[in-house]
Order: C-alpha cells, then structure tokens, then sequence
C-alpha cells in the first residue's frame, strides 16, 4: 500500500497545465509511466470486491436448488428487464459523480450497497425475495463503475491510461478467479455452510469498502485538482452538458463504434455453448470454460493496455474485435482439433483483455475531466445495451436457422463493423 | 513525526484493526457452520432410528426407499423401511443420493461427487442390489428423478445455472435413457414440440418433471413465454405435445387414469404459489388436494388413491400424505426423508 500513500497523480490538468505535469515527473521516484497509487488501491478494492461477489454467484445456484430446496425456474424473466435499469443506474452514477466532482463518494456509495446486500443473502430464503437482494447487488456495481473508471483516468496520465486500465482489469479478473475457490474452500470445510459463505463474503466486502475509504483519496480534497474544481464551477454539470457530450465529434464517433461492435458481440454463454456443441466437450467440463476465457484476461490485461499507451487505444479496441472475429471464424469452420478450444478461450480472453479496459481509457481522451463519469458511462452503456440486444437476436436467429447460421451472421455483422469502425475512427486521437 | 506519516500511521492501523475484527467474524461463521455440519453426523432426541443393513430394490414385502435426512452417522444415505410402518425403524445402504426413485428393480441416484476442479453430479442407473450399472454425467444441480413403471426408461432433470454477474437466469435439462440399450437422449429440447397443434419453436423453452405412463409415452411440464403446460411426450416419435396450460410437476396414478401436479394458483404469494391438484386424464377435471400448503415436489403416488410429497421440517424435509381425490386431510408419515420409491 506504499504507493497508495501518494495521493492521486493530478493526471489530467496536465492537458491544460503542462507545467504541472513536468513538476511532477521531477518528483524523485516517479516517472510518467509510473502507475499511481490510487489506481493500484482501485485495483485492489475491485479484487477484493470481486472475491466477495464471485464467491456468492458461485454457490448461489447450489444454494438455491440444494439449500433451500427451490425450483428456480422463472428466475431470470426479470433478467432482461433489469439488464436496461442496471444501464440507466450506471448513467445516473456517472452523472451523480460528475456534479460537485464526488467521484470517491458515489463509488463509496455502490460499493456498499453491494457489500450490504451479502447479509440481507442471509434473510432471503424465497426466489423473489433473492432477486430483489441480486437487483440491488447489481443496482451498486451499476452505480459504481463509472465513477471508478473516471477515478482511475483521473488519476493516470495521458501516456500511462492505459497501463492503469490494464493493471485495474487484471487484479479484478484475479479477483473474480479467487471468488470461487474462496467459496468451495468453505463449503468443503463445512457442509452446507452457505450462510458461512455470506457472511464471509460480506467480511470481504467491507474490507473492500474501508481500503477504498483509507487509501483512495477523493479529488474534491486534492489541491492539485483546483484547476479543475475552478472549471467544473465555470461550467455546471447538467443532464443537459452531459447530453452534449455526444455533440463532441470524438466522443459520437467512440460511442457509435463501441454500440455498433457490441450489436454484434455474442454473449460469453452463447460461445461456451457453441464451444461444446462444436467439439463435443464433456458436460462436466461446461463451468471450466469461462475459466479459460478469464485467465487469458488475466495475463493479458496489462501487456494489451501498455501496447495501447504505445500503438493507440483504438488500434488495440479494434484489434480485439479482430481477436473475436477470429474466435467466431474458428468455430465455424469444419476442422477439429483438440487445441481448437484452447485458441477460442485464448483469442476471446484476448478481446476482452484489448477492449474492456482499453475503451474507457480511449474514451477519457475524448472527454473533458469534468465530465469524465458521465462520458464514460453513456460510452460503456451504449456497449452495454447493444451486447444486451445482440444476445437476445442470437437466441431468436438459433431458434429459427440454428447455432451455425446465429454466428455467420454475427461473425458477417461484425466484419462490416469492425471494417466500418476502423474507417471512423481513423486519425491521430487525442489524449 | 510529521502530521503526514502520523495520518498514515493511523490507517494502515485502522486497516490492520478491520482486518482482525472482520477476519474473526468470518472465521467465527465458518467454524460454527463446520461445527453444526459436525453435529448433523450424530444422531439427535428422538429422530428415526436408522441402522445399516441390506437394501434391496426386488423381492420381499412392499416396503417404502427414500433417501434418509436425519442427522447421524447414515445421514443422506438410502434407506428402507416396510411400506405398512414408514415411521419405523429404517436399515440403510452406503449409497448417497442427493434424488432418488426407482421401479421394478431399477434405481436411479442422482449424486455429488468430489473432484479435484470443485463438485461434479452424476447420474447413477442401480440394479436391484444398489450396484451401479452406468454413470452418466449431469450439467447442473440435480431436481427431480423419475424410473418407468417397467424399470426400462429413466427420466432426470437437472437445474443449469446462468453465468452472468450475480447469476440470474436458470434454466432445466431434462435427459431421457433407455436401460436396455442405453441409448441416452440428454436434452429433452430435440423432441419436436407440437403446441396447440402446431409445431413450435422458441428459444425459452424449459421441460422438466417427467413421469411414466409405459416405456414409449410419459407427460412432463413445458414452459415457454412465462407459461408453464402439460405435454404428453412420444419417446419413438420423439415429440411433445402440449395438453393444457398451468401444469407443473405432474405424477401418474399407477392405474394410468389421474396425475396430481402442483398449480401456481393466481392470487397466491409469490414465495409459495403452488398448490396441488388431481387431473382427471378421462374428464380432464381439475380437483383441489385437501393441502393447503404450498408444495413445490413432484408427489410419488403410494396406492390407488394416496400420494406422498416434502415440506420443510425441522431435519431437513419431512414426508407427507394426502388423498388424491380431495377429501381427507394431510398427514406426517416419516420425519427427514425425501424421495420415496415404492418396490
């Protein structure tokens, strides 16, 4: 936690400010590339976070077939529903953050109401009284995630964003791969423990809550940042300032590429499915799959987020659509080949390790910092939402014309937008 | 020492603090869980008293086979107990089955098993002496488990969960597998689904809770578009065809004439919204059990006019029985069991 005792680097003033940014790289044992502390404590409160909420989402099935003896069926109707609210909620939280520039408060803020949602686990004993405990749970993480990336841009600099992104995304997806484990570790120590896994899974997430609270500074009290609280006074955040971001040209052409490609990006499920249909892997190994798809994330998140800060982040966000195109090609040719799923899981932990992160740190470029949650969240629920669309006209087109066909035709769409994409976003862009 | 270190000083302590108190507080959940998992492998006051011996599915007088919940050394282990006293005395085998059933000297034992990558579920077909003839893997947590009345054709259904953050949708599968030549048919969903005399196709479709009428014909539930329907499946033709809607569940009278199933009855809570109901097949009249409570089991049928289903009790679940024809009233026959066959 060395690092995180440095406060924020004052990243992004130094677009307006250069000379801020030279007296901070003059600071003994800091260089531009260097990450800052408050972005390795972000990190750490989303793997600590993640442990907590993997941990509840890998036993909850069980739990709910094999503990309270339910037949879960129904469940996921409000699923959809909820996919649209959690995207409004995820707006709101970047629009909250931006006014009075709160960004550590309304991230404080979804990350305890998520933490607080692992005792009310323990009341719910009824399928509609989980869902309402799950709602809410996603209701915090939908609040949280804009603030976060903004705190994350606004603490890197224009050349290390997206190593910052990368480091982040890395102890996240680390933290999401130990979750599990954590869990069956307590379900083999006690039997039917679930309550014990709950607790401790609340345990983890407020300890996720109080390294945010002690070690991520909030901007508002920086005196490095009064540039920017002086121009977030000159020009109030509205609903109405927040809107015109999509007249800025870069911001427009970011948000329509990253809808566009997400219309045509098949849900992780529809892919593991295809997987196993394809090859013939053994049902047993069904829950492994993701696995795969999250340690390839894992080791590449930071070396695909330093390769951005070098080659450009669009280049890489655009590369790693090429790396989906590649995945969907594999599964529909003919040739079989026992290293085939390895690639697949390979090549598709490699678009999310080159466009998760990769995205909000192209897009922070793009948007002034006053306004930086709003902007990253109109970009990322755009993605959002048309991912959303896409897998529900994949579940319609395999009903109609079968698994094959679904995925010629999302592989086809996200050629032409990939093609399209690499079209509009050309040109230098702006850091 | 400068205010900045000091300031320092105190959260890495107050971070040091947090981690002992909610350390502890976990630890503490986990012992005490790991503590009464303990306790659940001693025999409590007055529960069944269960003793090992030899469990067979053929030969002998009528008795009743159900997986055994209460706590004590043959905790979750098959036992049997004469059909005339369920209450009574129960001899138990070493098999464990998280869902059991069985017919005419076939049994089927849907379990747990321990691997190195976490927890697996299989699929277990026994013979009458409880021996294991083939094992077949199952993509998700084991529901509900069903034997023809010839013992030929076993049918299960397991739940997958969704893989989304903080789960969300579940979905069933439901396999159908003919012993004698064990051809396994693992998702029901490749039959053709004939719905109000069309075919139909969706991509919400669910099957689940097949029950037997021979080895070529059984009914299960179909749901779709938020509705939940009576079909009437064909192994040979491998179709299914919807009968009536608001059917979940359903179990076959050995006469072959009514099913009883659980109905989500309009008006109800949400948390328990089923009731049981007889179907007259002839008729197609619906009558009200004398249960008043919410089930959510597939009942087993115990004789012509009497069937048997689970509720929560204070060791896992406790059976009961009602008549299917609406009169009478429910009554506890055994404490913590589950899954009863009849052989």
């Amino acid at each position: 936690m060395y690092l995180a005792e440095r406060g924020p680097a004052p990243a992004d003033e130094s677009e307006e400010a250069p000379a801020g940014r030279e007296a901070r790289a003059a600071q003994p044992g800091r260089t531009t590339r260097a990450i800052s502390g408050t972005v390795v404590a972000l990190g750490a409160v989303s793997l600590i976070t993640d442990v907590s909420s993997e941990m509840v989402t890998a036993v909850l099935p069980l739990y709910v077939v094999a503990g309270l003896g339910l037949s879960p069926l129904g469940f996921g109707v409000l699923d959809g529903v909820y996919n649209g609210v959690s995207g409004l909620v995820r707006l709101f939280g970047g629009h909250l953050a931006d006014r009075g520039r709160r960004h550590k408060a309304v991230a404080v803020a979804g990350y305890g109401l998520s933490a607080l949602c692992k005792p009310l686990l323990l009341l719910a004993q009824t399928l509609p009284a989980i869902g309402a405990v799950l709602a809410l749970d996603r209701t915090g993480k939908g609040i949280r995630t804009a603030p976060r990336d903004a705190l994350i841009s606004l603490n890197s600099t224009p050349e290390n964003r997206g190593r910052a992104f990368g480091v982040h995304r890395a102890m996240d997806t680390g933290g999401a791969l130990l979750g599990p484990l954590v869990a069956f570790l307590v379900l083999g120590v006690a039997a039917d423990g679930y309550d014990a896994v709950f607790t401790l899974s609340f345990c983890v997430a407020a300890l996720g809550v109080l390294v945010l609270l002690l070690f991520v500074p909030s901007g508002r009290a920086v005196p490095g940042q009064a540039a920017q609280a002086d121009e977030a006074q000159a020009e109030p955040v509205t609903v109405r300032s927040a809107l015109a971001l999509l007249r800025r040209p870069e911001v427009r052409r970011l948000a329509v590429c990253a809808t566009l490609l997400g219309l045509t990006t098949v849900s992780d499920a529809f892919v593991y499915l295809l997987l196993q249909h394809r090859l013939g892997i053994a049902e047993r190994w069904f829950p492994l799959l993701p696995l795969g798809t999250a340690g390839a994330f894992l080791l590449l998140a930071l070396p695909l987020g330093m390769l951005a800060d070098r080659v450009g982040r669009r280049r890489v966000f655009l590369g790693g659509h090429v790396a989906l195109l590649f995945a969907y090609g594999l599964l529909l040719v003919p040739a079989q080949s026992g290293w085939l799923p390895v690639v697949v899981l390979a090549l598709h932990g490699a678009f999310y390790a080159a466009t998760d992160g990769v995205l909000p740190a192209a897009a922070a470029g793009a948007v002034p910092p006053g306004l930086r949650a709003s902007g990253l969240a109109l970009i990322g629920t755009g993605q959002a939402l048309a991912r959303f669309c896409c897998s529900l006209a994949v579940g319609a087109a395999w009903t109609v014309i079968g698994d094959r066909a679904a995925l010629a035709l999302a592989a086809g769409g996200l050629a032409i937008c990939a093609g399209w994409a690499a079209y509009a976003l050309r040109g230098p862009e702006t850091r | 020492m400068t205010p900045h270190l000091t300031r320092r000083r105190a959260r890495v302590v107050t971070l040091l603090a947090a981690v002992a108190l909610l350390g502890s507080i976990g630890a503490a959940s986990v012992l005490r869980a790991a503590d009464r998992a303990e306790r659940r492998d001693r025999p409590h006051q007055g529960g069944p008293s269960v003793a090992g011996g030899a469990v067979t599915l053929d030969g002998g007088g009528r008795r009743m086979v159900f997986r055994n919940m209460a706590w004590g050394p043959y905790r979750d282990d098959l036992v049997s107990v004469p059909a005339g006293d369920p209450g009574g005395p129960r001899t138990a085998a070493p098999v464990r089955c998280l869902r059991f059933h069985a017919a005419a000297g076939t049994g089927v034992c849907l379990r747990k098993e321990e691997t190195a990558v976490g927890e697996s579920y299989l699929a277990s077909v026994l013979d009458s002496r409880l021996r294991t003839l083939r094992e077949f893997p199952l993509a998700g947590i084991p529901s509900r488990t069903r034997v023809s009345p010839s013992g030929r054709m076993a049918a299960w259904t397991v739940f997958v969960g969704g893989d989304s953050y903080a789960g969300g949708s579940f979905s069933t599968r439901t396999s159908i597998l003919d012993t004698r030549t064990w051809t396994l048919t693992p998702s029901l969903e490749a039959y053709a689904i004939v719905k109000d005399g069309r075919p139909y196709h969706a991509a919400d479709v669910n099957l689940w809770g097949v029950t037997f009428s021979d080895d070529g014909h059984f009914y299960a539930t179909l749901a779709t578009g938020g509705r939940t329907y009576l079909v009437r499946g064909d192994v040979a033709a491998r179709t299914v065809t919807t009968l009536r809607p608001n059917v979940e569940c359903p179990s076959l009278s050995p006469d072959g004439t009514r099913l009883v199933f659980k109905k989500r009855v309009p008006g109800l809570s949400p948390d328990a919204p089923w009731r049981l109901y007889a179907l007259d097949l002839r008729t197609m009249r619906e009558t009200p059990l004398a249960e008043t409570r919410s089930v959510d089991d597939q009942v087993v049928w115990a004789g012509g006019n009497t069937v048997l289903y689970g509720l929560a009790g204070d060791f896992g679940d406790d059976l009961w029985s009602v008549p299917a024809d609406g009169t009478g009233r429910p009554s506890r026959i055994a404490v913590a069991a589950l899954n009863p066959a009849f052989v």
